[in-house]
Parts: C-alpha cells; sequence; structure tokens
C-alpha cells in the first residue's frame, strides 16, 4: 500500500519543530509500524536526509519503550504498543500523522523521542519496599491470598511508556500512579510505607508539572496493559487515608 | 506416564507472548508448559525409548587430536585456571570464599566507587545492593530508564531449589541438572554456587513486592516440567523477567533516592579505562557518549562491573532487543579482559518466521506448541506457494515424524531447529521468500482441533494463537501457523573467575555478559536466576574482596591513559560522521548477520566456518570505506549508535567462527557438522575439549590467542549424550 506520513521533525530539545510530509510506497501489511518507520529511515538516509528519531528496544510491547501519537491516538489504532501494530491496520491511500507523546512532563528530544525521566523520580520518591538485600525472611513467611496477589500482579504489569499521559487531556499521571500504589497497596509487603509512599509519589507527580485527573478515562483507553481505571480509585482511597492519618 | 513426561521436548521457559493474560488460572495447561524449562536438547528421560544412538561417529577423538581446523586463524597461549574457588568439597566453597574475602569498614565504603554497566537483572541487582552497603556507585545504560533493559522481556520463570513442594529438589539436584545442561562444558564451583543462593533469590524478590503466581492458599506456585522431575520454577504469568527486573528496578531506585546510586540514563559505555598505577594495570573507569548531547564524557572509579547482556544480535535478527550490543564487553576484550566460549549460542525452533526483508527482530512462541501441532512441508517444492490446506495430506512431509519416529514432533529443540532449516535449503519452506529461500515450516493444529475440539485448543494454547494472529495477520485456527527457529541466548561471554572478575583486575562482569554458569547450553529459567544470583548475592560479596585494598591512588581526566581512551572514542566517532559512503548501518548490519546465521548458525562445518571468516573480514573493511553516517555528534543520532555497536559485531563475528572452527566437536548449542552420531545427534569430545575457550585480543593485526581453562569434575560424572 501507498501511504503519507505527515512526521514530526525537531531537531533538539529547544529548536521549534514543523510537521513534515513523506510519501512511502510500497508498505507491506506484515511489517510492524516501526519497521515501516525504519524502511523510511532507509530511504531518508539514502537520499541524504537525516533518518527520524524514534524510540523502541524490545519490539515485544513490554519495555515500554516506544511510544507515538498517530493520528491524534495513543499508540495508534489498536490496544496495543506502537512496536505491535501493524500495517495491516491502515489501508492504501491514508494519510497518517505521526507525533511525539505531548505533555509538559515529557520534554521532546529530537523528533520522536521525549524524555520520560519524571516517571523514574516518581519511583524514586516511594515506589518501592524498603528491603535491603539479604534482609528478607524466608518466602512462605507470609502467604498472600490469591486475590491480592493478582490484582497486585495486574497493576504491577505497567510498562511505563506513557501513554496514558500524552492521551490525557490534563497530562495526568494518575494511571500510571494508581497502577504502582495498587501493585504495592494489595500486598503485605507493602504496607508498612503505604502512607508515606502515596503522599510522596503524589507530590513528585505534581512537582514533575503532570495535572490532576478528572476521571475523563482516555487514559485506561490508550493503556496499551488495560491497566484498569480502579487504580486510580485506590490511589484516591489511599491518598484520603494518608492524609487523614497525618493531621 | 507422569506429567512432567507428557512434555519430553526440549521447551524452554520463555516463550509466552506479551500483552496476553498468559497463563491465567483459566489457562491452565498452557501456562504448565509455557513455563516449561528447556531441557538440555540432548537428554530427557522420557526420550529413553527412541532413536538408540550413541555409536561414535567416523572420526574418532585421537584422530581429531592432532588435526585442527582453525590451524592458522589464532595462537595458543598459557593455560589459564580459576584462581579464586576454594579448593575443598563443592557445598562448602561458597561459605569459604565469603568468610575468606576481606571485608571494608562500613565508613570507608563511602570513600570507595563502582561504575556499573547495564541495569537489567544482573545490574540493577548489583548497583542497588552495593548501595546499600554504603558503596558509591554510578549506573549506566543506554536506554531512557533503567527498568527497560532487556531482562524485562524475559517471561516463563525463574528456578530455584527451594523444594517447596516437598518432592526431593535441593541443592545438589539444580547444580546437577544444570551442569548436565551445559553439556559439561560449565564450571562445577560456579554452577554449585548458582545453585546454593537460588533459594536467597526468592526470599528477596517477595519481600520486594514481586507478585509471584500463588496458590489459593496463598503460597507460591511452581511448576515442574519435562526432563526435569521436580517442581522448582517460579513466575509470574507470563512476565517473570518484567516483574522481577521492576523489583530489582525499585531497589535501585530506593538507592538513587538515599543518594548512594546515581543513573545515567541514555548513557552508551564506548571505551573501558585501565590505567596501571604502579600496581599493574586496573580497569578504572569507562568512556561514554551522552547519547542527547553527543557529549563524550569520562567516568572514574575504583572498580568496573559490565552486567550489559548478550551478544545475539550479531546475528542481526534474533529475539532480543533492538539495542542489545557487545560493546561493552568488546571494547573491554580489546582492552584485556579475555573472551570466553563466543561460539555457544542457543537457537529456539518456534519463532514467527521472518515475514520480509524489512523484519527487524524476532517473537518466539513456546514450544509448547509442538505438544499438539503437527510440523510439516510439502513433498514437492511446487506446492510450496499453494494454500496449505489445498494440500493433500498424501503430499506433505511430517518429516520430523518420519525421520524420527519415536519422538515425532516433540524431537529436542536442536534437532527441531535443524531439520526445519534442512527442509528450507532443501527449498521445501513455505511463506514469503526472503531472500532466496521461503523460511518456514508449517505447525498444523488442524488434527489437534478435530481431535480435541476447537474450545479445548483455544483453552491450552488461545493466547500464544492471539499473538500470531496479530504479528501476521493469519488466523491459526484456520490455517497452519508457520514457525521458524531463531537466536535466543548467548552462553559465551567475558572470562571471569569465581569471583566474577575478568582478567583484567578491577573489571567484574555479571549476568549475561559473562560466560560462567551455563557451559554450552542454558536452562530454561535458568538465566534471571544467574543474573540475580549475581547481582544480589555473589558479586557484593567478591568485589568488597577487590575493593579493601582501595581507595586505589586518584587518577584524573587527563591521565595519559584516560586521554587516550577518549581520544580513541571520539577518533571513531568522527570517522563515522566523515566516511560518508553508500551504505547504511543497517545493511551491514543485515549482511553480518546473514553470514551469521548462514554459516555459524544452527549447523556449522569447518568449510562454511572458512568462508564467514573471509566474508566478515571482506564485509567488514567496506564496512569502514563505504558506511553512511548523517548528522552530527550534538544530537540524539541513532544511526551513530548503532554504527559503533555494528563495528564491533563485526569482530565479535570473525571471533566467533574461529571459536567454532576450532572447537570440533558438538555439545550444547555448538552443532558441528563433523561431529555427529550416524543418527546425526551431537557428538561432544571430552578427551580433547572438556575445558573453557579464553579468548585473547590479539591486537588490530594479529590473531586471536587461546587459553585453556581445563574443566574438572569432581562431584558430577561426565556422561555421553544418549538416548537410551
Ligand atoms: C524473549 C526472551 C525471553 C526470555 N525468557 C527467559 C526466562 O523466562 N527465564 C530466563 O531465565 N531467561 C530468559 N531469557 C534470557 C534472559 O532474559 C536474559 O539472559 C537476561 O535477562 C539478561 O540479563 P542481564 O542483566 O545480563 O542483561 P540485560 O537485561 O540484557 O541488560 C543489559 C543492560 O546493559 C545496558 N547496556 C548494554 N550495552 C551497553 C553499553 N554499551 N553502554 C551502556 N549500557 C549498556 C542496557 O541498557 C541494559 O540496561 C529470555 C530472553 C529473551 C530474549
Ligand atoms: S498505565 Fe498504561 S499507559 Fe500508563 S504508563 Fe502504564 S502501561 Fe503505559
Ligand atoms: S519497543 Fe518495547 S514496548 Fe514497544
Amino acid at each position: 500500500m501507498n501511504l503519507t506520513l505527515k512526521i514530526w521533525r525537531q531537531p533538539n530539545g529547544s529548536a521549534t519543530g514543523e510537521m513534515v510530509t513523506y510519501p512511502i510506497t510500497d508498505v507491506s501489511e506484515d511489517m510492524s509500524f516501526l519497521e515501516m518507520l525504519d524502511v523510511l529511515n532507509e530511504r531518508l538516509t539514502a537520499e541524504g536526509e537525516e533518518p527520524v528519531a524514534f524510540d523502541s528496544d524490545c519490539r515485544e510491547g513490554i519495555c515500554g519503550m516506544c511510544g507515538l501519537m498517530i493520528n491524534g491516538v495513543a499508540h495508534g489504532p489498536e490496544v496495543t504498543t506502537t512496536c505491535q501494530l501493524h500495517m495491516r491496520s491502515f489501508s492504501d491511500g491514508d494519510v497518517v500523522t505521526i507525533e511525539p507523546w505531548r505533555a509538559s512532563g515529557f520534554p521532546v528530544l529530537r523528533d520522536l523521542a521525549v524524555d520520560r525521566s519524571a516517571f523514574d523520580r516518581i519511583i524514586d520518591a516511594g515506589g518501592y519496599v524498603s528491603v535491603n538485600t539479604g534482609a528478607a525472611p524466608d518466602a512462605h513467611a507470609t502467604p498472600v491470598p490469591k486475590e491480592n496477589a493478582e490484582r497486585a500482579f495486574d497493576a504491577a504489569t505497567c510498562i511505563s511508556c506513557g501513554a496514558c499521559v500524552a492521551a490525557c487531556p490534563n497530562g495526568s499521571a494518575s494511571l500510571f500512579l494508581g497502577a504502582k500504589i495498587t501493585h504495592l497497596a494489595e500486598l503485605p509487603q507493602g504496607q508498612a510505607e503505604r502512607h508515606t509512599r502515596v503522599l510522596n509519589m503524589v507530590h513528585q507527580h505534581d512537582l514533575e508539572g503532570f495535572g490532576g485527573c478528572t476521571n475523563i478515562g482516555e487514559c485506561t483507553a490508550v493503556c496499551p496493559k488495560e491497566i484498569p481505571q480502579d487504580v486510580i480509585a485506590t490511589l484516591n482511597k489511599d491518598m484520603r487515608h494518608a492524609l487523614w492519618n497525618r493531621v | 506416564m507422569s506429567p512432567q513426561e507428557k512434555d519430553p521436548m526440549a521447551t524452554n521457559e520463555n516463550e509466552a507472548p506479551h500483552g496476553t493474560a498468559m497463563g491465567t488460572s483459566s489457562d491452565p495447561v498452557g501456562q504448565a508448559e509455557e513455563l516449561a524449562p528447556a531441557e538440555v536438547a540432548n537428554e530427557s528421560p522420557s526420550q529413553g525409548a527412541a532413536a538408540g544412538v550413541t555409536a561414535p561417529v567416523s572420526t574418532p577423538a585421537a584422530d581429531r587430536a592432532d588435526h585442527d581446523d582453525a590451524a592458522g586463524y589464532y595462537t595458543t597461549g598459557a593455560p589459564i585456571a580459576d584462581t579464586k574457588a576454594p579448593a575443598g568439597p563443592v557445598e562448602r566453597r561458597w561459605t569459604e570464599r565469603v568468610f575468606n574475602a576481606k571485608l571494608v569498614n562500613p565508613a570507608n565504603r563511602r570513600r570507595l566507587s563502582v561504575i556499573v554497566v547495564g541495569t537489567g537483572l544482573a545490574g540493577s541487582s548489583a548497583a542497588a545492593t552495593l548501595g546499600e552497603a554504603g558503596y558509591h556507585v554510578d549506573a549506566f545504560f543506554y536506554q531512557d530508564s533503567p527498568r527497560r533493559a532487556h531482562s524485562i522481556a524475559a517471561q516463563g520463570g525463574i528456578n530455584a531449589a527451594k523444594n517447596y513442594k516437598e518432592d526431593g529438589d535441593s541443592i545438589y539436584r539444580l547444580f546437577y541438572d544444570t551442569v548436565k545442561g551445559g553439556d559439561y562444558r560449565a564450571r562445577e564451583s560456579n554452577v554449585y554456587r548458582l545453585a546454593e543462593v537460588s533459594a536467597n533469590i526468592i526470599d528477596q524478590c517477595v519481600a520486594q513486592g514481586v507478585p509471584f503466581a500463588r496458590e489459593y492458599g496463598g503460597l507460591l506456585d511452581n511448576r515442574s516440567f519435562g526432563g526435569v522431575q521436580v517442581s522448582r520454577t517460579f513466575y509470574a504469568r507470563g512476565q517473570t523477567g518484567q516483574q522481577l527486573l521492576i523489583g530489582a528496578y525499585q531497589a535501585l531506585e530506593r538507592q538513587v533516592a538515599a543518594g548512594t546510586v546515581k543513573t545515567h540514563a541514555r548513557h552508551e559505555m564506548l571505551e573501558l579505562v585501565v590505567v596501571d598505577d604502579g600496581s599493574g594495570p586496573r580497569a578504572r573507569g569507562i568512556v561514554t557518549r551522552d547519547m542527547v548531547t553527543g557529549e563524550i564524557e569520562t567516568h572514574l572509579a575504583d572498580a568496573v562491573v559490565l552486567a550489559s547482556g548478550g551478544y545475539g544480535n550479531v546475528f542481526f535478527l534474533s529475539t532480543n532487543a533492538m539495542g542489545c550490543n557487545v560493546t561493552a564487553a568488546w571494547r573491554a576484550h580489546r582492552k584485556g579482559a579475555h573472551f570466553a566460549n563466543p561460539c555457544y549460542t542457543q537457537i529456539h525452533p518456534t519463532c514467527i518466521p521472518v515475514s520480509g526483508e524489512h523484519q527487524s527482530k524476532l517473537t518466539l512462541m513456546s514450544e509448547s506448541l509442538r505438544n499438539d501441532g503437527r510440523i510439516w512441508v510439502p513433498k514437492n517444492a511446487e506446492d510450496c506457494d499453494k494454500d496449505p490446506r489445498d494440500i493433500p495430506e498424501e503430499d506433505r512431509d511430517y518429516y520430523l515424524e518420519r525421520i524420527y519416529p519415536s519422538f515425532g514432533n516433540l524431537v529436542p529443540r536442536d534437532i527441531a531447529s535443524r531439520q526445519a532449516k534442512n527442509m528450507c535449503d532443501e527449498g521445501r519452506g513455505v511463506g514469503p521468500m526472503v531472500g532466496d529461500q521461503r523460511r518456514g515450516v508449517y505447525l498444523d493444529f488442524a488434527e489437534a482441533i478435530e481431535r480435541m475440539g476447537r474450545s479445548a485448543v483455544e483453552a491450552k494454547y488461545g493466547n500464544l494463537f492471539d499473538m500470531y494472529a496479530r504479528i501476521t495477520g493469519e488466523d491459526p485456527y484456520a490455517t497452519p501457523m508457520r514457525i521458524y527457529p531463531a537466536v535466543h541466548y548467548t552462553m559465551g561471554g567475558l572470562w571471569v573467575d569465581y569471583d566474577l572478575q575478568s582478567s583484567i583486575p578491577g573489571l567484574f562482569v555479571a549476568g549475561e555478559a559473562n560466560f560462567s554458569d551455563h557451559g554450552a547450553n542454558r536452562l530454561g529459567a535458568s538465566a534471571l536466576m544467574q543474573g540475580l544470583a549475581d547481582g544480589y548475592f555473589v558479586l557484593p560479596n567478591t568485589i568488597r574482596d577487590y575493593l579493601a585494598d582501595g581507595p586505589f591512588p586518584k587518577i584524573t581526566d587527563d591521565d595519559p591513559e584516560v586521554r587516550a581512551a577518549r581520544a580513541n572514542v571520539q577518533e571513531r566517532i568522527d570517522h563515522f560522521l566523515s566516511v560518508n559512503g553508500s551504505r547504511s548501518v543497517d545493511s551491514f548490519h543485515r549482511e553480518l548477520g546473514h553470514i551469521m546465521w548462514e554459516y555459524c548458525g544452527m549447523e556449522r562445518s569447518a568449510e562454511g566456518l572458512r568462508t564467514a571468516i573471509e566474508k566478515i573480514r571482506a564485509l567488514r573493511e567496506e564496512f569502514w570505506r563505504d558506511v553512511r553516517v548523517l548528522g552530527t555528534n550534538d544530537s540524539l543520532n541513532q544511526a551513530l549508535e548503532r554504527a559503533g555497536r555494528v563495528a564491533d559485531f563485526l569482530e565479535l563475528g570473525e571471533l566467533m567462527c574461529i571459536d567454532a572452527l576450532h572447537r570440533r566437536e558438538s555439545c550444547g548449542g555448538h552443532f558441528r557438522a563433523e561431529s555427529q552420531t550416524p543418527d546425526g545427534e551431537a557428538l561432544r569430545d571430552d578427551e580433547n575439549f572438556a575445558y573453557v575457550a579464553a579468548w585473547e585480543w590479539g591486537g588490530e593485526t594479529g590473531e586471536p590467542i587461546l587459553h585453556k581453562e581445563d574443566l574438572v569434575y569432581e562431584s558430577v560424572e561426565m556422561k555421553q549424550r544418549s538416548y537410551k
């Protein structure tokens, strides 16, 4: 198939960017979206134009490195990561706009690559259990009910891609944050620091310039790991308890 | 037949799809099988009934001793030995080493600094633990977050000798299985220690909040699999690597918050700094490139840890992440670190095949599919482009069932892989033409659907079928799937002693980047175990013995060795940016991958390897002369990043071929056409090759120098591969 790509080009973080149009021909429907961009980049290189910068690593939907706004939708038309999107989701003649995540918490580095280090700093603020290596009791010392273990697991599958932020009109990272809060809140190991964790992580979230959650739900619509919106309810509940305990 | 025996094939742990609820309770069978650990290709109790093939091959060992296929390609250096493992009974060695390793006073730790390259399971766990101990740690990785390291992609599970099932598992049994699994090419002391610390890993991960699968009683769930008669694999649905890495990452970030660890995202190590302060050469730092600004930075420390992962991407196409590379390890090799057993690579039979020249990476599917799927190709090459459903039964060649009537589709992994390649080489492959060949064979569930019913097949394999459908756009319930083998893991790596120290003092190597524990073949669910064993428990204990002699004399950016290292990096970058040749970096990488796959892949022969070496040399020369890298150094320049990696792969590829050429035996993942039984099974040659091949860099124009480390087995008896 033949497509018209409109791609955001921006030489570096401080430069201004623009949409540039690239027609592309003979796209096979078996290609992944990123392989289609690889092919474009090979052509640009041959023509002497610098290739388009975009992030990816595992190309299996698990590392969270990839992430593009495709026709205005984070990760494009299917509920999956950008790297797992295939060209058979498009048709001959389509115009496809490709932009980076847009959020004040995620500054653009170049073209389609953004800086998501804010997510790491939110984890630094308390997204862990404080246990030193070697200090752990036997793994069977504390049984965990299967339902809790499973809910913890479901929340812990977040790949930290940032699509939820990119999709949110408020630029909120509440789904990401709620996923981590829920993961640790469901486990006995996470209880000791439960209140300080939520206070510190929410504080850091706000410092990074992410907006507040107004329950619009755009985040869950694009989340490739289908993190449920109820993790935000857990986040809010824990926040209320923590504030209550503090006063 | 016991449940374990139902799955006699060499099933690996790690190929469940992502993004699907792999192994939820609605999918008990698929889950169990998806988690099945890789049995060493050559041994599985239930295979006993089959092929009685142990007759020696035509070339007896004695004839081969004086016949060196690789003569002229390398020189031989002095033998080496691991001097750090205490002598004495294997089960006491680690305790003794931990006890004898010098201690560092907590007050002194703050004055000692360690660089850790890589934040996969090995690097994150090492950096976090060293930070907790109070050392000053700097951690480097090429992704934008430590949590994105390739370990995140591991799926199936992690082994540990917990014996929670009271089924007779023990440290000794895990040790024994791993040595045997490695085809008697791993060190006893290391493997024993791995088994010994394995139980602590699970405790640590649970304490961190890793959500392992649990039973209804709230205790941890385990699986048992073909060949291995015990339940010792812990798992978190099909995302074990992800959950373990998030645990280690969170421990790491906790130390970032505590100020003991500093992370350096998007920083690629491009050179090792080795400085002689009068007491002999020591690893004292690294040169990195800030991948966003292009700045070339020097980072100096008292010791350097490489946990930079494996080198499977030398094949271009593999199941590894796009950025996996050998650069960190290779630059260290060029500075004097020996590279051990580079030819030991692991290939998986059931991956989704290449769909065209645009293919950028390969995806694994669970080998458990072979339990119910039937593998075939058309009898006649003319039928290869037909709709498979239109090919009548009598025109199909169920070649595994034909050649191995007892095992059928459940032959060990290496055989399944090799035979698939043979069929395609004969011109009977299926699927799209890729280059001059169709590279795929059918895996057909039509009969299974008829026998078990569609819903049973769906319950067992639904998630795999969905993944297949998403990637290929074909409906595997209606038309047979296509599969093909792919490179998956590299057992070779930098040589280390029992302390995980390389042949350069002060340079330690952990995880897939070292060679130490898996011999010639890795068992499923054991790479995660090794990465975390190294990082949490081994390295922090051994590195202190080295650091106790520090802090080492202060060096600065202006030291001649430091300046030279930085200049070298700058020179390479300047070169890449100025060649302005006619071919892209990827086109070279792809071509190298083709050469490696063709000649140094599933089956290797002396003639093929010599051809490969010539081709690689020519390609390398062309690369330096004709590569095209546009843009500048002072910004995110992904072609420039790849150019550096491909340059190093082009050197590693040659060493892999030389290693494969000199090792005229078949063992584990290394199959030499010249060393097989009359039935086509791998034939080891313990008399001549029971050693680790540790290669020393021979200089720009010199040949690599082989140092042999003899493998001595005191606690297990070496056994020849047997199907009896
Ligand atoms: C698809 C797949 C599934 C698997 N499943 C399993 C499984 O179920 N069980 C199992 O036991 N094993 C499994 N394995 C194998 C296992 O995942 C790996 O061997 C293991 O995770 C490697 O961990 P590591 O810490 O050594 O390196 P990696 O996780 O590869 O990390 C390497 C790190 O080094 C950094 N790095 C690399 N080069 C540089 C450089 N030049 N400069 C700076 N930083 C650098 C990277 O940024 C990264 O942080 C699987 C492998 C694959 C491919
Ligand atoms: S919650 Fe979903 S969309 Fe947000 S970072 Fe995690 S995986 Fe991505
Ligand atoms: S590249 Fe890893 S999730 Fe897309």
